[in-house]
């Protein structure tokens, strides 16, 4: 199986250390009928600055791991550590951006609910609301700062809670498919306000997607996994690939390589009936 | 692709290929016609209280007509005649004291069975066998009419406001606490995980996200339980009657309909469904104006 390309281990005594590092994490959930396994034995090391990508189909864990990074359910074998601090519980240096559009609080207005998170953590409320201000004038909202979320778009509900976690200034953004539920133009949109907005201020953000596109534009290192229960099948980089690169070679070439090592067959070439 | 008629079926009807175009004009300002204000019609019938006042008089024409025509005031009094007793029994001071009398005591019930219900309601999310005891009491006496109790209230803390408190309390607490306890459980995982993710936790998970974002079903639980105590308040006065020297509504409305008056007892009738239309109309539609609507969890 790992007889594929450049071994990892190779460059690893040059790194920094970690920032975010997952040591053969195995997460289970209980459905009422169920024990099942999400992933197994995981492995993978997220550095500053980093845009890491968990990719894979449906029931690959990447939501599941994510949320374990977050805070929200506990490995039942290995270990995820911030800073080389074991991960415990959810916890504002670990914001989690949701793919829901109710993650606002609707009863608090765009500017509130960025003051609430703020204040909720200790910041006074004077400095709270210029960050807000601040926050909502880099996703472009700042005239929406007075309104409900009831009121606005599902892409500017979703600037405003990318605002509310940017405000928070984690150690590390995670964010679960937040572009999914948005129509395709929208979602492109979203998709570049992030990279400009990490170009700006070069947080680091890990991204659950399952589309490879999307991996590809919005990541810097894409961690592929393969379903059932997830395990790592490979680690990529696509750092030098934005949207001005999708309609090159180099995008292809990576696009039909993640497609293989998801379905076993390249994308776009025809259907054969066996290989070898 | 614009060749792509050519693949279509040999004999098949393809669509004509027309001539392309771009307009210029479509991104120009256009002067202030897009909107303009609702004219006095539209906004008199999107008008809810405009609309409510109109069925109001409609229904009081209506029963001052049948009453005409019944003509016989030991059944049916006309309205003239009703707030005609009504107008009487207030400067005579007898309705606005038997009022008092009513409205205190509600009150007090009504605030106790919210405190007992808000108790109820924090074990029962916080504890397991809370929320076990929460579901057995409510499924058990929720559906136990206040009335059926009275005989007991009577038994164990004699006539009077102590037993009238106890019938209120169980008509005010389960009511609530189910509406309350069900609206937690419905509050979404999204915004729970929402909450914790920014720091959020303990009692200040309770008071800042779980209370605001139930306040749909718990406002529901006030309106249900308000209701039911002012039923079992006036029935319990039935029952009762004079207390300590001062009876409420209920014993207005039951005193009269000795004497038949029937026209004061109409206008009792008439106080308790003002009062109701009242608290309905000023306190609980502003509650439900500057939170649940003001926030989306409720269409307007």
């Amino acid at each position: 199986m790992s007889t594929v390309t450049a071994l990892p281990t190779a460059a690893a005594p040059l790194l920094p250390p970690p920032l975010l590092s997952v040591d053969g994490v195995t997460l289970r959930y209980t459905t009422p009928e169920h024990v099942v396994t999400a992933t197994q034995r995981v492995d993978f090391q997220v550095h500053a600055g980093d845009r890491f990508v968990l990719l894979g189909p449906s029931g690959c864990g990447k939501s599941t791991l994510l949320k374990a990074v977050a805070g929200f359910l506990d490995p039942v074998e290995g270990e995820i550590r911030l800073d080389g601090r074991p991960i415990r519980r959810p916890g504002p240096e670990r914001v989690m951006v949701f793919q829901e559009f109710d993650q606002l609080l609707p009863w608090k207005t765009v500017a509130q609910n960025i003051v609430f998170a703020l204040t909720e953590n200790g910041v006074a409320r004077r400095e709270a609301t210029d960050k807000a201000r601040h926050a909502l004038d880099t996703v472009g909202l700042a005239r929406f700062a007075d309104v409900y979320p009831h009121m606005l778009s599902g892409g500017m509900k979703q600037r405003v809670a990318i605002a509310r976690a940017m405000a928070l200034e984690p150690r590390i953004l995670l964010m679960d498919e937040p572009f999914a539920a948005l129509d395709a133009l929208t979602r492109r949109k979203m998709q570049e306000e992030l990279l400009a907005l990490w170009e700006d201020v070069g947080f680091t953000v890990l991204f659950v997607t399952h589309s490879i596109e999307e991996a590809i534009v919005v990541g810097s290192r894409i961690l592929v996994l393969s379903p059932h229960p997830g395990r790592v099948r490979a680690e990529l980089n696509a750092h030098h690939l934005d949207h001005a690169a999708s309609g090159g070679e180099a995008f292809h070439a990576l696009s039909r390589r993640i497609h293989r090592l998801l379905f076993g067959e390249p994308a776009a070439a025809p259907r054969r009936l066996a290989h070898g | 692709m614009a060749d792509a008629p050519a693949a279509g079926r040999p004999g098949r009807a393809l669509p004509p290929v027309r001539p392309e175009f771009e307009r210029d004009e479509a991104l120009e300002e256009l002067p202030a016609a897009v909107q303009r204000p609702l004219r006095l019609r539209e906004r008199l019938s999107g008008s809810e209280p405009f609309r409510l006042t109109v069925l109001l008089v409609a229904l009081a024409l209506g029963w001052q007509v049948y009453g005409l025509w019944l003509n016989n005031p030991l059944l049916v009094p006309t309205l003239g005649e009703t707030l005609e007793a009504f107008w009487a029994s207030v400067l005579s001071g007898v309705l606005p004291l038997r009022t008092w009398t009513s409205l205190r005591v509600l009150l007090l019930g009504y605030a106790a069975g919210v405190g007992l219900a808000t108790v109820m309601t924090v074990l029962a999310i916080t504890t397991r066998t809370g929320r076990d005891l929460l579901q057995l009491l409510t499924s058990m006496l929720a559906p136990l009419p206040a009335i059926a109790l009275l005989p007991l209230a009577l038994l164990w803390f004699g006539l009077g406001e102590p037993s009238t408190m106890f019938v209120l309390i169980h008509s005010v607490l389960w009511p609530l606490a189910l509406n309350t306890y069900s609206g937690f459980r419905s509050v979404s995982e999204t915004l729970r995980m929402a909450g914790q993710t920014i720091g959020v936790s303990g009692l200040r998970f309770v008071l800042k996200i779980l209370i605001p974002a139930a306040f749909p079903s718990i406002l529901t639980g006030l309106k249900i339980s308000w209701a039911f105590s002012w039923r079992s308040l006036i029935a319990a006065e039935l029952v009762f009657g004079v207390s300590a020297g001062s009876g409420g509504l209920g014993w207005f409305i039951f005193e009269n309909r000795n004497q038949l008056e029937i026209a004061q007892v109409f206008a009792g009738l008439i106080t308790v469904i003002l009062i109701g239309l009242l608290v309905e109309g000023l306190v609980f539609r502003t509650v439900e104006r500057r939170t649940v609507r003001r926030w989306g969890m409720q269409r307007a």
